[in-house]
């Protein structure tokens, strides 16, 4: 099993090696200036050199995307379970939620600024709006996902509509809950440095790449956007590792031998 | 409706044991049919059935032709169009509420999240059984049908067949009056199928539950039936009622016998009229 | 049609509480005024009224916002850079061209990766990784560094917006060509079809579903790869510029105006593509 999961990651591995190689040898043969784009190697130095300013920028801004993250995909959740129980709720706010969801969100960024100020609560702000909607609608969609016959066997024992929500509809929406706050992981993330672009005390990952571009310190710019791919990545990892605990039993994960 | 349809008509005032006035089962005159975008389905037409306390029925005809349906109808699962259901003589409703009986469907309809033990458990949770009386009844429920150190694996890591016997250990585990079974042991080897009818027959001789159960199989209904109830599709009805009065410890052997093929052979042709009409 | 009702509740419920949220916010910012302009005799409803017409509240009323719409939008000529239509435009030819851009390179990765089994092993994960990595972080980095080659106006905005729609429809594509099941898959090695059989007859038109929701999803992130360029290159105009300019001098019904826009937008684009979507999808029998 693991050995199997290692071998996987050799390919992607040796890729990464090959493209990184190809990247330092275009930019040193061809001279390339570091303010259009840095090789790996000034990229890592800087990185080395800056990392008091890096875990700075990355605590300002992971304060706004986990205080929104919780605040949103917790009310959407609790939205949803509130609203399941009204079919005219759902089908009021459904429409709506998934028209939502399309939009481009990440737009309050200035209204929330004006609000909450500039520190971390008006990017959390943003967070919580960003991420509402896709729990609502996922949570929504998941706790009609139990098949006709699950759902009848629970109308032969009579059960209660709570009875049928906590035995048999939420573990069903458990996959969809995941799904929505994998993807939240995402745009919490875009969330929060987006809205930093529009102002910040000095300090967070948004404001360190809309400044260092000004300055064209490029390699500070690609030593921020490696923390944030970081930050992204293990943020998702950690979510869809718990996911895979909790839904074990679902057919994308479920082993006959487990 | 055909001249063949009112010969076999069954009669209204019921069968089986006198032992109880009050049918468990009382299916008047139903009706039902589905509306669906290319028009109204007739899934059952005019279904008159009695069915006495502590008798075995087992239901047999051509696909599609509303055995499911009935099941369903009298489990309050589907409501007649037209006539009226009776259960133990409640509404199909009340008797629902009152939890009355225990439904095993076409497919095992386990919960993945759960156990194999935790899924027997689930009635038994939702009814509100003590916790030591739910492990006692789950103990039991895995060994009556054979997955004694089954109980902690996940549904999706048992074969079809096992699943299928986890279900019905569900069905049990509450002990209700009622058993309604739709094709319980279809996904079954015939090994498995003849050990699983056994078992069936004893616990219905020790218990004495009503038992409904849907079948595509002669032998195995002819072998469980106290009656056969035939059906015939488009519009869905009841052709023939067919007695079967073999002693209640019947064993596997009297599927040899004379009478048992006598009536196996009536069943057939009572199924052949039916297929006879799509024609 | 029976949602009409549920859909209206919803959307009055949304006004009202807008209403309320509005009249409560700005009225500090009222009072405020009112004290500068040495006034004490105003009434509750007063009150009221005033905050919810000012000139740069905290949070405008609907109707304000509704106003300033129809101002910018059929009042100002749309040649005037005080138009909503104006910028809109701009916003619309960048997610378009970005757009197209995206999907062609999306779906091209796609079917590649399908295709050629080392490149699926070693960039299916990276692109899957891609996915969870906030890209539109390097879009001012993008902006700038196109600048240098002189690339400027509409180009590194749809550069933007094709670079963020093309992750999600490469992905969903890859998913898409994978839909059809082993069984599938080896009733046409039964026939030993060829791969570009196999392609044609088989995942492509089985990856339909997915090819309309990726589409959806990656105009949907064109869109707002444009609006997030125009705020880091806001002197070419467009939406985004637009609400940069809102919050620099602190118009906020103009923000808010803009966002609407950006939404309408958003909504028609997706909708557009989602009823396209349905229909081809209904012809090709995936739905009943
Ligand atoms: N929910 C439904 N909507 C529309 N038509 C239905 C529905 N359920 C059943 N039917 C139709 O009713 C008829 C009877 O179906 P039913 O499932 O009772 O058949 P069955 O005898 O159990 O068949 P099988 O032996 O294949 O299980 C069929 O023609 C079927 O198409
Ligand atoms: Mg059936």
């Amino acid at each position: 099993m693991i050995d199997r999961r290692l071998a996987d990651l050799v390919p992607p591995f040796l890729l990464g090696l090959v493209f990184l190689a190809a990247w330092e040898l275009v930019v040193r043969a061809a001279n390339v200036p570091a303010i259009i784009l840095p090789a790996p190697s000034a990229i890592a130095a800087r990185f080395v050199v800056s990392v008091p300013t890096l875990a700075a920028d990355f605590w300002q801004t992971i304060k706004g995307v986990l205080a929104g993250y919780v605040l949103g995909c917790g009310s959407g959740l609790v939205v949803a379970i509130l609203v399941d129980r009204s079919d005219f709720l759902r089908r009021g706010l459904l429409p709506f939620g998934n028209l939502v969801s399309a939009l481009p969100i990440v737009g309050i960024a200035p209204i929330m600024v004006m609000w909450f100020g500039f520190d971390w609560p008006s990017k959390a702000a943003v967070v919580v709006v960003m991420t509402f909607f896709p729990m609502l609608v996922n949570t929504v969609a998941g706790l009609e996902s139990a098949s006709s016959m699950e759902r009848d066997l629970m109308k032969t024992y009579a059960a209660t509509d709570w009875q049928t929500l906590t035995a048999l509809r939420l573990p069903a929406a458990l996959p969809f809950v995941f799904n929505a706050l994998k993807v939240n992981t995402t745009l919490a993330m875009i969330g929060a440095i987006v809205a930093e672009f529009f102002g910040t005390p000095i300090v967070g990952m948004g404001f360190r790449i809309s400044t260092e571009v000004g300055h064209l310190g490029i390699d500070m710019v690609w030593a921020t956007i490696l923390v944030a791919a970081l930050t992204g990545s293990a943020f998702y990892g950690l979510v869809a590792a718990i996911e895979r605990r909790v839904t074990f039993w679902h057919a994308s994960f479920r082993r006959r031998e487990a | 409706m055909t001249e063949t349809a009112s010969m076999f008509r069954p009669a209204a005032d019921g069968f089986g044991s006198p032992r109880s006035p009050e049918p468990a089962i009382e299916v008047s005159d139903v009706s039902l049919r589905f509306e669906t975008r290319d028009g109204p389905v007739h899934a059952l037409s005019h279904v008159q059935l009695k069915v006495a306390r502590g008798e075995f029925v087992s239901f047999i005809g051509p696909s599609g032709c509303g055995k499911t349906t009935l099941l369903r109808a009298v489990a309050d699962l589907e409501t007649p169009t037209l006539g009226d259901i009776r259960v133990e003589g409640m509404s199909a409703e009340e008797a629902r509420l009152k939890r009355r009986y225990g439904y095993v469907f076409q497919a095992p309809a386990l919960y993945p999240w759960r156990t194999v033990a935790r899924n027997i458990a689930l009635p038994l949770e939702i009814m509100g059984f003590a916790k030591p009386e739910r492990e006692a009844r789950v103990k039991k429920g895995l060994e009556l049908v054979n997955l004694g150190g089954f109980g902690n694996k996940f549904p999706w890591q048992l074969s079809g067949g096992m699943q299928q016997r986890a279900s019905i250990a569900r069905a049990l585990s509450f002990d209700p009056d009622i058993l309604l079974m739709d094709e319980p042991f279809g996904a079954l080897d015939e090994i498995v199928r003849d050990m699983l009818n056994q078992q069936l027959l004893r616990l219905w001789e020790v218990t004495g539950k009503t038992v409904l159960f849907v079948t595509h199989s002669i032998p195995e209904a002819v072998f469980l039936s106290t009656h056969i109830v035939v059906m015939s599709p488009r519009p869905g009805r009841i052709t023939d009622i067919i007695a079967c009065n073999f002693p209640r410890d019947r064993q596997l052997e009297i599927r040899e016998t004379p009478e048992f093929l006598a009536i196996a052979n009536r069943v057939r042709h009572g199924l052949r009229a039916g297929h006879s009409y799509d024609g | 049609m029976k949602s009409l009702l549920p859909i209206t509740t919803v959307v009055l419920a949304v006004l009202a509480i807008w209403y309320v949220a509005a009249a409560t916010l700005n009225a500090d910012l009222q009072r405020d005024a009112y004290a500068n302009a040495g006034r004490t005799d105003y009434s509750t409803a007063e009150l009221i009224v005033d905050s919810l017409n000012m000139e740069r509240p905290k949070l405008p009323g609907p109707h304000q916002v509704a106003s300033e719409m129809v101002k910018s939008i059929v009042v100002i000529s749309p040649t005037s850079k005080r138009s909503l239509v104006y910028h809109g435009l701009i916003t619309l030819e960048e997610t378009l061209i970005g757009f197209a851009i995206g999907a062609a390179l999306g779906i091209g990765l796609a079917v590649v990766i399908v295709s050629v089994r080392w490149l699926d092993r070693s960039l299916t994960p990276w692109l899957i990784a891609s996915q969870t990595v906030p890209i539109i972080a390097l879009a001012p980095m993008i902006v700038v560094i196109l600048n240098q080659f002189d690339i400027t106006g509409v180009a590194p905005k749809a550069a933007i917006a094709a670079y963020l729609s093309f992750f999600p429809i490469t992905v969903g594509m890859v998913k898409g060509l994978r839909a059809p099941d082993p069984l599938q898959l080896d009733l046409m090695r039964t026939y030993s079809a060829s791969q570009s059989q196999t392609f044609l007859k088989l995942r492509a038109p089985m990856s339909a579903p997915y090819f309309f929701a990726s589409m959806k999803i990656g105009a949907a992130a064109a869109l707002v790869g444009a609006i997030v360029a125009e705020v880091t290159k806001s002197e070419d105009g467009g939406l985004g510029a637009r609400l940069l300019a809102g919050s620099y001098y602190g118009q906020t019904v103009q923000i808010w105006a803009a966002l609407f826009a950006a939404a309408a937008l958003s909504a028609v684009l997706v909708g557009i593509v989602g009823l396209v979507g349905r229909i081809a999808e209904h012809r090709m029998g995936f739905v009943r």
